[in-house]
This record gives C-alpha cells, sequence and structure tokens, in this order.
C-alpha cells in the first residue's frame, strides 16, 4: 500500500482487542511513516456506540500523528444505527468502498487528483 | 337429534335448487362470478353444512366438527372481498338460505307445531351464524387489502433514481415523519451502495411544510449518507420553506442547498469530476460521447 495502512475489522471489537488495535496501529503509523489509514469495517454488521466511538479515537490518534483516517465499507444498517444513536463522527472521512477510500486518501495525502479514467461515463 | 341435518341431506337437491334460485332472485353479479361457479360454490358449502349438521350439534358452531364449514365460509367470503362483491352481497349468499329451508322443514313438521318452532329456532339460529361468519371474514379481507394499499402507497412514494454515474436523487413527495424517514433512509443508503454514487440530491420540492421534526429526519439521513461516504445536497427549497427554517432557527450549514435540482445537479456532476459542455461543430474533434458530457481530464488535456 505504500504509503497507506489497511486495516481490516472482521470480528466482533471487545475492550482488549480494541486497545491492541490502537496500540497496533499507532505504533504502525510511527514505523513506516504511513500518511494514510483506511479502516474497512464491510464485515461489520452490528455496531455499538462502543465501537462508534473506538474509530472516531482511532481517526483522532491517527490525525495527531499526521495521518488520515477513511472509513470504508459501512454497511447501510450500521449506518442507520449510529445515526440513531447520535453520533455522527465528525471528522472522520467515508467512503463506500476500499477504491473510493484509497482515491480519497491519495487526493489529500499528495494533494493531487487522481488520473481517472476507468469508471466514468 | 336435529331434525334439520336429515332434512339437509335428503333433500339436497332440491334444497340447493332453491336456494340458487333465491340468491339469482336477491343479487346477480355476472360480471363478478359465473353460473358455474356460483353452483360449485353453494353445492360445495351446502354440502359440509350438512356434514356438519349431523354430528347432532346445530347450536355451537365453533367446534371441530364445524371446522370445515368455517375455513370454507372464510375462502368464499375473501374471495368475494377480493372480487368486488358488496358485504350486503356476500351475506345474501348465507342468508338466502333460510327461505328454501324453513319450507323444507314445514313441509316435514307441520304436523308437530312444537317441534316445528324449535327446529324453526334452530334453523334461523344457525343461518345467523353462519351469516355472521361470512361478514367478518369479509371485512378481515377488506382490512388486509387497505393494510396492503397503505404499506404499497409507502415504498411508491419514496423511490430513488439514478442521475447521473455516483449521482441518486430522491424526489421526495409528501410529508415526511418517522417512519417515511426510515424508509427513505434504508431505500437511499442501499442505493448508494447499489449504483456506488458518491452523491445524493435530495429533493424536498414536494413537501409541503418542514418544521423542526422534518428537518431533523433530513437531517439524520444527511448525516447517515454520509457515513457511507456519499455527500447530500438539498433541493427544490421554495421560498416559503426557507424563510419558515430560518424562522425556527434550523441550522442547515452543513449541509448544501440549492433551490432547484438542476443547480444541484451541476454542483453533484462537479463533485464526481465531469462538467457539461457545448459541443461545437466547428471542432474536428469529437467529443467523448453524443451528449457531450466528458470527464475534467479530458476537457483539460483538449484545452477547452
Amino acid at each position: 500500500m505504500g504509503d497507506l495502512l489497511l486495516v481490516t475489522i472482521q470480528v466482533d471489537m471487545h475492550d482488549q482487542l480494541a486497545m491492541t488495535l490502537q496500540d497496533d496501529l499507532t505504533n504502525a503509523i510511527a514505523t513506516h511513516g504511513s500518511h494514510g489509514v483506511l479502516i474497512d469495517i464491510s464485515s461489520l454488521e452490528i455496531v455499538d456506540s462502543f465501537i462508534g466511538r473506538m474509530l472516531a479515537n482511532i481517526s483522532g490518534m491517527a490525525r495527531i500523528l499526521d495521518a488520515q483516517t477513511v472509513l470504508v465499507g459501512m454497511q447501510p444498517a450500521v449506518a442507520i444505527t449510529l445515526v440513531e444513536l447520535g453520533m455522527s463522527m465528525p471528522g472522520v472521512k467515508t467512503a463506500l468502498n476500499v477504491e473510493a477510500g484509497m482515491e480519497l486518501l491519495r487526493e489529500s495525502v499528495t494533494g493531487n487528483r487522481l488520473e481517472s479514467g476507468d469508471d466514468d461515463y | 337429534m336435529s331434525k334439520i341435518s336429515e332434512i339437509l341431506q335428503k333433500n339436497e337437491s332440491e334444497l340447493l335448487a332453491d336456494w340458487i334460485k333465491e340468491q339469482l332472485a336477491a343479487i346477480r353479479r355476472r360480471d363478478l362470478m359465473s353460473d358455474v361457479d356460483l353452483q360449485t360454490q353453494s353445492t360445495d358449502l351446502l354440502r359440509s353444512i350438512a356434514n356438519a349438521a349431523r354430528s347432532g350439534n346445530v347450536t355451537d358452531l365453533s367446534g371441530s366438527e364445524w371446522a370445515g364449514v368455517r375455513e370454507r365460509l372464510n375462502d368464499i367470503s375473501s374471495s368475494r372481498a377480493r372480487l368486488g362483491f358488496s358485504p350486503e352481497e356476500t351475506a345474501t349468499f348465507v342468508f338466502s338460505l333460510k327461505q328454501p329451508l324453513f319450507t323444507k322443514l314445514w313441509a316435514e313438521l307441520s304436523k308437530d307445531p312444537s317441534a316445528m318452532f324449535t327446529e324453526l329456532w334452530n334453523a334461523t339460529a344457525l343461518v345467523d351464524k353462519l351469516g355472521l361468519m361470512t361478514f367478518a371474514a369479509f371485512l378481515k379481507t377488506k382490512e388486509q387489502l387497505i393494510a396492503q394499499q397503505a404499506e404499497e402507497m409507502l415504498e411508491l412514494s419514496t423511490p430513488v433514481v439514478k442521475l447521473w454515474q455516483g449521482i441518486v436523487a430522491i424526489p421526495l413527495i409528501g410529508t415526511l415523519d418517522s417512519n417515511r424517514t426510515q424508509i427513505v433512509m434504508e431505500s437511499l443508503l442501499s442505493t448508494i451502495v447499489a449504483t456506488n454514487s458518491k452523491v445524493a440530491i435530495i429533493d424536498i420540492t414536494g413537501v409541503p411544510a418542514v418544521d423542526t421534526l422534518v428537518a431533523q429526519h433530513l437531517l439524520k439521513t444527511i448525516t447517515a449518507a454520509k457515513l457511507m461516504g456519499a455527500e447530500c445536497i438539498l433541493s427544490g427549497i421554495r421560498p416559503q420553506i426557507a424563510q419558515t427554517i430560518v424562522h425556527l432557527g434550523i441550522n442547515l450549514s452543513e449541509v448544501i442547498t440549492k433551490a432547484s435540482l438542476a443547480d444541484a445537479l451541476a454542483v453533484a456532476l462537479q463533485k464526481t469530476g465531469k462538467m457539461v459542455v457545448r459541443i461545437d461543430k466547428q471542432n474536428a474533434k469529437q467529443p467523448e460521447n453524443k451528449d457531450g458530457v466528458e470527464n475534467k481530464q479530458a476537457a483539460d488535456l483538449k484545452g477547452a
């Protein structure tokens, strides 16, 4: 991924696992000097306010380390739940899937628009 | 052992003939049901009533011996409700059985007035109960039809349309209550996923009034779409609505708002990296497709 980190969340997050993820991620950002983090939650079917908070926290930590976070692959039911819970997650960028997320990250990281040619009309 | 059962069995064909004659005299809907079907239905019902009456019990219709009759009446009544018969016509179907039945009872028991009275009473009570059952079933079917139609209307009024590659629009018609907001949200989000869209235009031209509750619902929908990576543009805001929104102090600073769908489409195209150019007939180079919409990169390269 070069300069971008990809995190795929596939299991239910409990406290310990969340702490471990935060540790691993911040370390990885520092080690690789990454400027972009892509968190793929397309396998997450159920969320609660804990996960919502955790994702927002990770995004904040990454920002302090000069890495932009993009959340991708949120399922519709999950989005509706988070909205109903009142978690709008301001400051966290989102995209529909990994491709769109990568494009978003590359734009913000390098400051140039990507030369796209495939999915245009 | 009630005489009714005996009479029903002994005189089936006569009773049937008389009953159908009564029905036809009362109401005739040849447009909704053919004579053959009517004959079949009546025969079927009469036989099952005769069967059930054989048990000796003609007063309590809740038992298992009358289950077949109940089921048949339910079916007949529901189908008539769906076909478009009126409630009176459906009930008359059952009530018109009284005359032939009474005639037969009179013929059998004219020598024994007290027995005749008892049997006449049983017969009328029986037919009344059957008639009530028919009516109840009819009503239930109509209510089901109404509920089904209400649900269809709800779904019809929230279509999500794809305006362009990566752009969807949802034209809202009618008021937005919490029920519809749920449906709108689910509809919009699943279409965003299906069409891989980056921009969603919510057009509220058809929303008659916007109060704080409606605004809250709209903002919820917009936030949900944002969580899925799609940006929302609110369009179709009428002057009165704009005034109401400001008077109520609703904060729409986070949302792009446009007065017309056309303006919203222009912004959406821009956001997805496209622009609309006029086809220059003098220009030898052809644009990428007939409509003259090219992607921004190509336009830049051409120096247009």
